[in-house]
């Protein structure tokens, strides 16, 4: 049928939907269009934009078999308490099928300090596994063989530090370095500007990282050495452009600084992924899903000239959204979670994270978490979704909605190119009013009934609170200073200080990569604390400034 | 005379999800209320301090990582210290149901968890306020 034609038709089309309004009202606040039509894609051409999985730029997958090789990796985020309480979490996880293993950190570790500082009280073991040296870490590793397992580690400011544990850890179980395999965060600029566990200015950040770049695409080449987030970005409040945007903006930025530091992009282009939230609005998020693909691939060619295919592939890890479950009728979540991982598997994902029923309340049950690992099981093995690859290329509406979120997302990278770059932007706080702005204007829409949330601001019921939360008592605190206090009586006290000083001296010199300083103080378990204290020494802490 | 309800909107301890708190000074602020916010990462002497400095009528903490059995009665004590009397202390955040009545009992006055309307919280302040 030419155009001509379609319009033609379209406008008797509309004709009559002018006929049924006057009887039928529709729904109000759908911001969509009504429907979708060969007209809203007349400007994509097949060959350029849309093309084939495996093939530039990307945005129907980045390898050319997708799932029908094998199931993106299920990689269930775990941790809590001490070492040995998540090594039996993360152990009865591999056993049900996961196969991968993904670690939280406490706060206290996160933001690099030990257990025994006086600011980690009460958030000793809450959200995530408490790490102070690599004595923690010899524990929960245990019996995990580090040459199989592929291991994603959520760390930020001190990454370098657990990395070089996990190293340290990997070379008394025997394997070499450059058969380990996993993931650092290792994206700092999202944590100035969403998620907050950040330690030293922007400047030694980006060295921290470049440092990692150039040390693993030595020592440690499966090593991927960052995870540029949108996760949190969009938990923080964004939509669904912004998340894509502020984090290619972010990935711009690291490309740059390595650059500069004199590294090739195509040296480390490959080992860089991304990571992406799984949102209630499905087809806007498999759209969301392809558009970043396909922003990177001309980011990474027109703007870097990688020469690589590896190096233009966006690979992502995926999570569901955790701002979305809703403490109201948990049960609920688990029919939220299913859809968010069918986007996300419609959506050529890497690996995935499913949240549980009962994380609006509090940590997950190993109950909660087996029914999690099952969706994503259940999505694989029997809902067919997995067979074909990117099935919902063609569709009208979300081949429209690819280039719409592509546009947009531009729009904001080209905006915050204007201010400097994506560091400028963090620290004019233009990224973080932007996120605030679309968090009020969502919760403004649930309070006025113009969003529905099931439970929450519709279909409401009289509840009994829940039973059976995890709980991590307050204890884990004072076991595990406990035992911080007898490694430190126990250690070479004199090797440790010498470590540091070492690294010390390292720092004051920017041209020196820090990775095998900090592996070395690591090796004589000087202490997280200890080794991020010479840094903020060294290096000073980040203030934030906030403006409402 | 007719003086402004002055709030200090606080994040104790170190967890950084800040999306809840920020939403909710906003809204505070829209509903006429004088707001300052403290920022991520603050101990509870720092937020009682604060609270002093600002001479605020109300406090309202945000945290999301199960922090809050700890650190939201320790806020309590201080402010209480200081001799602000009457200052109303509210929480919100992560908080399990069965946690409630042992954070009322340390005088947090009321404890609003996920899905509570902005609406609701601003009720209780005008109704509780000194």
């Amino acid at each position: 049928m030419s155009n001509e034609k379609i319009q033609a038709e379209l406008e008797k089309y509309e004709a009559n939907v002018a006929k049924a309004l006057a009887k039928f009202p529709e729904r109000k606040n759908i911001p969509e269009q009504r429907l979708y039509t060969p007209l809203d894609i007349q400007g994509d051409d097949y060959a350029d934009e849309i093309s084939f999985p495996g093939v530039y730029p990307y945005t129907r997958g980045v390898q050319p078999t997708m799932y029908r090789g094998r199931f993106w990796t299920m990689r269930m985020y775990a941790g809590f308490s001490t070492a040995e309480e998540s090594n039996k979490r993360y152990r009865y996880l591999i056993e049900s099928g996961a196969t991968g293993l993904s670690c939280a950190f406490d706060l206290p570790t996160q933001i690099g300090y030990d257990s025994d500082d006086p600011i980690s009280e009460g958030e000793v073991g809450k959200v995530g596994v408490a790490i102070d040296s690599l004595a923690d870490m010899e524990v929960l590793f245990d019996k995990i063989d580090l040459g199989k397992v592929s291991t994603s580690m959520t760390i930020n400011a001190p990454a370098s530090v657990l990395l070089a544990m996990y190293i340290a850890v990997g070379e008394k179980q025997g394997v070499p370095a450059d058969q380990l395999k996993g993931t650092i965060q290792n994206d700092i600029l999202k944590e100035y500007a969403a998620r907050g566990t950040y330690i030293f200015p922007p400047r030694p950040s980006m060295r921290l990282i470049t440092n990692i770049f150039a040390y693993c695409s030595k020592n440690v080449p499966k090593w991927n050495t960052i995870s540029i987030s949108g996760y949190h970005i969009r938990e923080a409040g964004s939509t669904a452009a912004q998340e894509i945007a502020f984090t290619i903006a972010d990935g711009i930025a690291y490309c740059e600084a390595a650059i500069k530091a004199g590294l090739d992009v195509d040296s480390f282009a490959g080992r860089l992924s991304f990571f992406w939230n799984a949102h209630n609005n499905v087809l806007e998020e498999v759209a969301k899903f392809r558009a970043s693909r396909r922003i990177w691939a001309k980011v990474m060619k027109e703007r870097f000239h990688a020469q690589k295919a590896k190096s233009m592939m966006l690979r992502f890890h995926t999570q569901t959204a955790g701002s979305m479950l809703t403490a109201q009728q948990p049960n609920n979540n688990i029919v939220r979670v299913a859809l968010q991982t069918a986007a996300a598997v419609m959506g050529g994902t890497q690996s995935l994270h499913t949240n549980s029923r009962d994380e609006a309340l509090a940590l997950p049950t190993a109950e909660a978490v087996m029914i999690a690992l099952r969706t994503q099981q259940i999505v694989a093995y029997e809902s067919g979704l997995a067979d074909v690859i990117d099935p919902l290329a063609g569709s009208y509406y979300v081949e429209a909605m690819t280039d719409r979120i592509e546009k947009e997302a531009m729009e904001y990278i080209q905006k915050i190119d204007d201010m400097g770059g994506a560091v400028d932007a963090i620290e004019k706080g233009y990224i973080q009013k932007e996120i605030q702005d679309s968090a009020y204007k969502w919760q403004m829409d649930v309070e006025s009934g113009a969003k529905t949330i099931v439970g929450v601001n519709k279909f409401q019921i009289e509840e009994e609170p829940p039973k059976g939360l995890l709980r991590v008592d307050a204890s884990v605190g004072v076991k595990q200073t406990a035992q911080l206090h007898e490694m430190k009586a126990k250690r070479d006290n004199a090797a440790v200080q010498k470590a540091l000083t070492d690294l010390k001296t390292a720092c004051e010199d920017e041209n020196e990569n820090l990775m095998p300083h900090i592996l070395n103080a690591v090796r004589t378990y000087a202490t997280l604390g200890e080794i991020c204290g010479v840094m903020r020494k060294v290096f000073g802490e980040y203030e934030a400034h906030v403006s409402l | 005379m007719d003086k402004r309800i002055r709030v200090l909107v606080a994040k104790p301890g170190l967890d950084g999800h800040d999306r809840g708190a920020k939403v909710v000074a906003r809204a505070l602020r829209d509903a006429g209320f004088e707001v300052v916010y403290t920022g991520l990462r603050q101990t509870p002497e720092q937020i009682a301090e604060a609270a002093m400095q600002e001479d605020v009528n109300v406090v309202a903490m945000s945290i999301l990582s199960g922090a809050h059995p700890h650190l939201f009665p320790k806020v309590v004590d201080l402010v209480r210290g200081k001799g602000m009397k009457d200052c109303l202390i509210i929480g919100g955040g992560v908080i399990p149901e069965g946690d409630i009545p042992a954070l009322k009992a340390a005088g947090i006055a009321e404890v609003f968890t996920p899905g509570t309307p902005t609406g609701k919280i601003v009720e209780f302040i005008k109704t509780n306020v000194k």
